[in-house]
């Protein structure tokens, strides 16, 4: 029944044919799911909370994908199952695309009642931190892909919750870094008008003290979204004479909209460039990164999706692989269990980025190189060079274990 | 990287010292250098050690290797989803072989036929009649499949993906999987010693080589490297070669910019030789007097004394150079 490769199984003593004929028979089981006595695939249930997008307000040059993040997500789950045919695991993804107004912790518990004991939850701040406090408790870890809020690795950090997606903190420290090591020291910060422009900004100053740079000037934007407006005169007389009279290196703007910071580049009165959350930034991916295997992936995806990789569908893909790496390595498949597992020595992510990536225990915060790019290209990546530290260069970006405000229980 | 600079200074004053020992002595052999970037073959005369011809083939050469004669050049040309078949005497692209989606490396049959080719965009191995250009099957293996290495008897073909991060052993009768090892992340190359009796496979970001007894199909030995002076994160093991006598191996360090001499008998890390700028991959002459490594980044490779362990010359070629392979004639 069982096709015998020649000569080097009969070569072994008897007992230890006996015994590599039984792992044989079992992987083989595994590979044909038609075996009478096979035993059936463990099966691993991952859920995926996101909220459908609101249509945009206002002229949208490069609108987001309606499958952005899930995505990812799907390929990963491939992935996870090419690796499960092998060890005999099977993994699924059940999507829940909330709708407005539908409420994002009855959606969660729905998941977890049908058996997913990872969730990845693609959300704000503080439906992640409604829905980490609902189950509280329960055997379910969930992986915080979207929110940059340091408060989630800070004050409010949830012992449940691990951060696939990099904090504010650790983006401005990428991009800090960048400037520090091009000499551009003097900052001028433009902040937007919303909450997420306001933290971003203020873990832009934090990284400005940590790397020696200078906020020379720090205002407010009041123009409007005006990267939006699609028939805008060029004229808006404000914004050109805004920047006017400032003496800086390099503009940095505070718009995780995506309003007005495109607008910004090239209106400057003087010849200034533009980084911070347009014109140059920290991220997790661009199509235009290749190396550490990463074209292999972007090709995937692109095959996969029909267009190209964001760093939502990479930060869903990490979440998900991770959980398949720890099934893999760790060979247990409870939820509790491999929370253990993640946040200690023994996990390693591959992920593209030329390391294994990790989970710092005292946040589980993912500790991940950060890409610094341009819209079209890769510029750097950080940590730069000569940022050094005790554990890994990797914890120059974002909060140390000395300075966490994160209790974890 | 300041690191590098250094690293570079060193290895340019390395590559002018005068390089006497070998030179006359062995035969010559051409060395054929695949650059990923330039779509180029460079041949690299053994004796010379210079660049004496630049062979244009498909885009994305990377995996390259030899036909037992030596007479044609096999040539994953990664972009064109294809294999090119070059006449070494003439230098042209003779023949495209089908070789399914982004071959990335192969390993020929050690009586020359069929080609065992690693898809790596497919999670498949391919294997491929090179003489009837036909495949005759396709076997599924892990995710993003890479290193290919086949046992001295042609019995047991083991690649490694990616990002599975499995050794998988294959039966080349069957074509079935015969046993999967789970190794460190990102397994890159798989190389068996001469009598076949030990299986080295090396984890780029795993940071190690997994020593593996392809009997009973069991890690014996994990070797790490450990460079004074150099983050753990810097040291990527892919390229692996041993001599045919079983005493040394030879192991390329990615962005580590060296290559480690382990003694083979005992495991033991002996010595580390400062090469180019991420340096992937390794081959012998035929006589196995000269190492040569191929690195990516300064866009050289470097040649490697294998009785001295002295890097002797940096030989500048095309843009990227990824595989090596040296020739008998």
């Amino acid at each position: 029944m069982i096709p015998l490769p020649s000569g080097l199984f009969l070569r072994a003593h008897r007992s230890l044919l006996l015994l590599t004929l039984g792992a044989l028979t079992s992987l083989l089981s595994f590979m044909l799911p038609v075996h009478a006595q096979a035993p059936q695939p463990v099966d691993i249930r991952i859920g995926l909370i996101t909220r459908q997008l609101p249509p945009p307000t206002v002229f949208e040059f490069d609108p987001v994908p309606e499958d952005v993040g899930l995505a990812g997500g799907r390929l990963a789950v491939r992935d996870n199952n090419t690796t499960g045919q092998f060890t005999g695991h099977r993994y699924s993804l059940e999507e829940e695309t909330l709708e407005e107004g539908q409420d994002a912790v009855a959606a969660a518990r729905s998941l977890v009642a049908r058996g997913a004991g990872f969730l990845v939850v693609n959300l704000p701040a503080d439906e992640l931190l409604s829905i980490a406090d609902a189950l509280k408790g329960e055997n379910v870890v969930l992986f915080n892909v979207r929110a940059p809020d340091d408060r989630l690795r800070g004050a409010d950090c949830r012992s449940n919750v691990f951060h696939m997606a990099p904090s504010h903190a650790m983006l401005t420290d990428a991009l800090a870094q960048f400037l520090a090591f091009k000499q551009w020291r003097r900052l001028f910060l433009i902040v937007g008008p919303q909450r997420g422009d306001k933290l971003y900004a203020e873990a832009m100053r934090r990284a400005a003290r940590k790397f020696g740079l200078v906020i020379a000037a720090d205002k407010p934007w009041e123009f409007g979204p005006l990267a939006r407006a699609k028939a805008d005169s060029p004229t808006t007389a404000e914004a050109l004479v805004f920047t006017r009279g400032v003496d800086y290196d390099i503009a940095v703007v505070a718009d995780e909209a995506g309003d007005f910071g495109d607008y910004v580049p090239f209106r400057t009165a003087d010849a200034r460039p533009v980084a911070g959350t347009q014109g140059l930034i920290a991220t997790t991916w661009h199509p235009t990164f290749e190396v550490w295997g990463a074209a292999q992936a972007q090709s995937r995806f692109q095959r996969a999706a029909d267009r190209l990789m964001r760093p939502l569908d990479y930060q869903v893909w990490m979440a998900v692989r991770a959980v398949g790496e720890a099934v893999t390595r760790n060979k247990a498949t409870d939820p509790g269990e491999m929370k253990k597992f993640m946040s200690g020595a023994g996990f390693a992510l591959p992920a593209y980025k030329g390391v294994s990536l990790s989970f710092r225990p005292w946040d589980q915060q993912l500790r991940q190189p950060l890409l610094i790019v341009q819209p079209r290209f890769m510029v750097s990546v950080a940590p730069e060079a000569g940022f050094l530290h005790q554990r890994t260069p990797l914890d120059t970006l974002g909060f140390d274990q000395p300075e966490t405000a994160c209790r974890l229980q | 990287m300041a690191w590098n600079r250094v690293g570079r200074r060193m290895a340019l004053a390395l590559a002018g010292t005068v390089w006497l020992a070998v030179s006359g002595e062995a035969g010559a052999y051409p060395i054929y250098v695949s650059n990923e970037k330039d779509n180029t073959i460079s041949v690299v005369d053994s004796d010379k050690l210079t660049v004496v011809a630049t062979w244009k083939v498909g885009r994305r050469p990377r995996g390259i290797t030899l036909s037992t004669d030596g007479k044609w050049l096999y040539v994953c040309a990664s972009d064109d989803n294809r294999v090119d078949v070059v006449d070494t005497t003439t230098g042209m692209v003779v023949r495209s072989l089908r070789s399914g989606p982004d071959p990335e490396l192969f390993v020929l049959h050690p009586k020359g036929n069929p080609l065992y080719i690693a898809n790596e965009n497919d999670n498949m191995v391919t294997v491929l009649d090179v003489e009837k250009n036909l495949v005759l099957t396709e076997v599924p293996v892990g995710v993003e499949p890479e290193g290919m290495g086949i046992s001295p008897d042609g019995t047991i073909l083991v690649n490694t993906s990616e990002t599975t991060n499995m050794a998988h052993f294959i039966d080349t009768a069957t074509y079935k999987i015969v046993a999967n090892v789970l190794v460190d992340a990102r397994p890159r190359i798989a190389e068996f010693s001469a009598d076949g009796k030990v299986l080295w496979v090396s984890s780029e970001v795993g940071g190690t080589v997994s020593v593996i007894d392809p009997a009973s199909r069991q890690i014996t030995r994990k070797i790490e490297f450990k460079i004074p002076g150099m983050v753990p994160e810097a040291i990527q093991p892919v390229g692996v070669r041993l001599t045919k006598d079983g005493k040394k191996a030879f192991v390329a360090l990615g962005p580590a910019n060296r290559v480690a001499v382990v003694n083979a008998e005992t495991f033991e890390v002996e010595k580390y030789l400062l090469v180019g700028q991420r340096v992937w991959q390794l081959a012998f002459t035929p006589d196995e007097k000269l190492l040569i490594s191929t690195n990516g980044v300064s866009n050289d490779v470097s040649i490697i004394d294998v009785e001295a362990e002295r890097v002797v010359k940096s030989v500048r070629v095309g843009a990227m150079p990824w595989g090596v392979v040296a020739g008998p004639n």
